[in-house]
């Protein structure tokens, strides 16, 4: 049994990486610790449950990794989709410590599968997890327990009582029952607030009613709120998140991986009244498929629906729901609910303007349309050939941006800049720091893998002293 | 295979499965199912019995219950292969035998272990059933050798015959193992599987282990069942080898401790009986979660019928120069006669299924 009188060295609020990793780091480092998950145990760690491989460095092949992907190229991807919202300094630290992140996963017991082909083609720079994020929490909860980590489940973390810059105690809901728990000190790794549509309702309106949570309902982004009303300095544009197109049929949370639809480059995309409203051949899929959650967010009731014909079946991953299909646009435009004349005339439209060309699902193969706004600038084909696909698509979202700010050793800041005494802070809940915008994969895993170990280093650290 | 609630069961999963790949360093079953979009009942049938039951997939699923999408491939599959023994049984009335199969395979243990010794005291003399017999032909005087033969030879034969015609309709229904990308040729998908089938391959969790009892890995099921399998074996080795010592040595059982036949005897043995103890072990500690509950009786039936034939082995060696090795070696034959006419209708046929399953795999790729 968990003793919560006790005055604990290190207190991590959160489950996933991030929070698993500074827990091993701490008690690896000699510190008392005790994890306060707010999910049950069968739905343990966060967004990390549904991730699927972390972005290494690495100067040469690896069992797991092909070739090598060094700093400077690392630098370059991530300044690219940031468009230069990030922290240099600490993007760099990060990327450099990636290289020793994967070994101490692999510690952990996590197992990696050997480089992969096919997927994103990720095999250089990403690792991915035998069994994907599941099977790591698995390997890194066992790790924990078994040096003697405590662990709380169904415990939500109402408040830090931060006192000019020291975290004093956390107020917590143990399964219901209010406690408070003191500590040397904490570490937040809560992730971020998308879980919490009243808050994201500020910014949106009622437009988060048809947004889907891509991961899971436990982000309520408590304890970030709750730091950033107490003076921490604050990092990220609250509005923003990061989101890309999912199969409308969705469910509203945790729906992960197989709802995402990869349909868009080989279809037309309609809103609402049956228009297209963006370029679905701009670039090849892994670059573009996180703008479209936006786009379809800014759509009337934030959906779209994606329409092709027979000969796009094969170019895609099939979505976990069934595409829905018709012998003719006018019959497809119907069972999606939309005005058949107006579908049809986009399609007449569309196939008109398109212009001969040798089709490569592979490559940018320039097969365009001629005259038509928004135009579609590659993998454009005429669809005419029954049947005819769709699928409804929603924004889902897979993150927030806004985050505490904190210094290299995972410390938080405090508005006046100044760095609190006894309170870090790892993964997405600061991922806003080098990650303020866009998104390369895996790179949110080893943010929360490399500031979980910094963050658990330092607590325990200060808790000796 | 028929289309069954199991079989819609699995193809709900299996969809979210495809749509989501992330077990795919598993075992064979997921890169099986990435060549495929859409699952018929037969090719559900044929990844069934391609799944080891490691558990591995289960516990790295985030849509493992209680997600709202629940989903149980390990339990699901293990209804299915049993639906796969049912429907391709031979003769097809048999096929009943595999309802309630545990109690069907412990009754009949039992029924033939007490005929065979009911049959032996009533043709001998009680001063032959309790008396001391050693040297050459011992057995022989509790029970003759003919009669031995009789009785093992047709029932075993019976069963390779019931269990081969059984997978010949697997494997025909099935498709004949062209699948997608179903090739021409048997001989190097036929030593893959070979391969695959000794080593366990896809025992392993991608080479790992499995999960055992929980969710971390092991790789004791693995282990014992290669004592369990390898352990049977040796014991049919030494079975052969002791009919060669009869019929082309003119050399009569019992053979001594340091023989051929007894040392691969002993060791056979003494693995069956680790190997069926800890697999019956797992499954009292492991997590019931991604088990079919329903098929238990059947699993613990086979692993203790196994055991007993093992353990009574180990003990006829032990007693066999005493007076209570008639008894012993009566109870001893009935457990290997019980084997051998459960054998077509029982557990022990996955290993036939698997293998066929095991080749189409290697087949496809």
């Amino acid at each position: 049994m968990v003793d919560l009188t006790r005055l604990y060295d290190v207190l991590v609020i959160g489950g996933g990486n991030a929070a698993m990793t500074a827990a091993v780091t701490a008690r690896q480092g000699g510190a008392s610790v005790l994890v306060l998950e707010h999910a049950p145990k069968a739905l343990r760690g966060g967004n990390s449950r549904h991730t699927r491989n972390l972005r290494a460095m690495h100067q040469a092949p690896t069992s797991v990794l092909t070739e090598a992907y060094l700093e400077d190229e690392y630098w370059d991807d991530l300044l690219r989709v940031t468009g230069g919202q990030t922290d240099e300094n600490l993007a760099r630290m990060t990327i450099r410590a990636s290289e020793a992140a994967l070994p101490f996963l692999e510690e952990c017991g996590v197992r990696f599968q050997p480089s992969l082909t096919g997927t994103l083609s990720l095999s250089r720079t990403n690792a991915f997890f035998l069994g994907g994020g599941k099977a790591l929490l698995n390997a890194v909860y066992a790790t924990a327990e078994k040096l003697g980590v405590d662990i709380l489940y169904d415990t939500e973390v109402r408040e830090v009582h931060l006192e000019d810059g020291f975290a004093r105690a956390v107020d917590i809901n143990h399964k219901g029952f209010p406690e408070t728990v003191r500590a040397k000190c904490v570490i937040a790794s809560s992730g971020g607030f998308q879980g919490n549509l009243d808050w994201m309702r500020q910014y949106w309106g009622d437009a988060v009613d048809n947004f889907v949570i891509r991961g899971t309902p436990y982000a309520k982004g408590r304890v970030l709120k709750n730091l950033l009303a107490q003076g921490v300095a604050q990092i990220g544009d609250p509005t923003q998140f990061h989101a890309v197109a999912l199969d409308a049929r969705a469910p509203q949370f945790d729906g992960g991986i197989v709802t995402r639809l990869d349909s868009v480059p080989f279809s037309i995309v309609v809103n609402q009244h049956g228009q297209r409203f963006y370029d679905e051949g701009e670039d090849v899929w892994p670059k573009r498929y996180a703008i479209w959650g936006r786009l379809i967010a800014q759509q009337p009731g934030q959906i779209a629906y994606s329409i092709c014909d027979a000969k796009s079946v094969p170019l895609f991953m099939p979505s976990v729901f069934p595409a829905i299909t018709a012998g003719s646009v006018g019959e497809l435009a119907q069972k999606l609910g939309l005005d058949p004349a107006a579908v049809e005339a986009t399609v007449r439209e569309y196939n008109a303007a398109v212009q001969p060309g040798s089709f490569d699902d592979r490559k940018l193969d320039g097969c365009r349309t001629q005259g038509l706004t928004p135009p579609k600038t590659n993998w454009a084909r005429t669809i005419d050939q029954a049947p005819f696909i769709g699928y409804p698509l929603r924004p889902g979202i897979t993150f927030t941006y806004l985050g505490v700010k904190v210094n290299e050793r995972a410390r938080v800041l405090m508005d006046n800049g100044k760095p609190t005494a006894n309170l870090f802070a790892s993964g997405e809940i600061m991922a806003g720091n080098i990650l303020g915008k866009g998104y390369l994969a895996g790179f949110g895993m080893t943010i929360g893998t490399v500031f979980g170990r910094i963050a658990g280093q330092e607590a325990a650290k200060h808790a000796r002293n | 295979m028929r289309e069954t609630d199991a079989i819609a069961e699995a193809r709900r999963n299996l969809e979210v499965c495809n749509a989501c790949r992330y077990c795919e360093g598993y075992c064979a079953v997921f890169p099986a199912m990435e060549l495929r979009r859409e699952f018929p009942a037969t090719d559900l049938g044929y990844l069934a019995n391609l799944c080891h039951g490691c558990r591995g997939c289960f516990y790295a699923c985030q849509y493992a219950p209680p997600h709202e999408f629940g989903i149980n491939l390990p339990k699901v599959f293990a209804e299915i292969r049993q639906e796969s023994y049912v429907q391709y049984a031979w003769p097809q009335p048999m096929a009943k035998l595999f309802e309630r199969n545990g109690t069907v395979v412990s009754v009949a243990a039992a029924l033939i272990t007490a005929l065979v010794m009911i049959g032996t005291a009533l043709f001998q003399s009680p001063d032959r059933l309790f008396g001391v017999h050693r040297g050459e032909g011992a057995f022989y005087a509790v029970i003759p050798h003919n009669v031995m033969v009789l009785l093992a030879g047709s029932t075993f034969v019976f069963a390779l015959v019931a269990i081969a015609i059984s997978i010949a309709r697997f494997w025909r229904e099935a498709g004949g193992g062209a699948g997608p990308n179903g090739k021409q040729g048997m001989g190097k998908p036929l030593m893959q599987a070979v391969r695959d089938a000794l080593t366990l391959k896809n025992l392993g969790g991608g080479g790992h282990g499995c999960n055992d009892t929980d969710g971390s890995f092991a790789t004791s099921r693995r282990n014992l069942h290669h004592a369990l399998f390898y352990g049977f074996m040796l014991c049919f080795a030494s079975t052969n080898v002791a009919t060669y010592y009869h019929y082309g040595l003119g050399l009569q059982a019992p053979y001594g401790y340091f023989s051929l036949p007894v040392i691969l005897g002993t060791v056979g043995g003494i693995g069956m009986t680790v190997g069926a103890s800890g697999l019956i072990w797992l499954k009292i500690v492991g997590d019931p979660e991604p088990v079919s509950r329903r098929l238990l009786g059947a699993d613990y039936a086979m692993l203790v019928l196994l055991w007993m034939v093992a353990v009574t082995g180990l003990v006829l060696l032990a007693v066999r120069s005493t007076s209570a090795m008639g008894v012993t070696l009566a109870i001893h034959l009935g457990f290997v006669l019980a084997l051998f006419v459960a054998l077509p209708y029982s557990r022990m046929v996955h290993g036939a299924y698997r293998f066929a399953a095991l080749v189409r795999a290697a087949r496809e790729h």
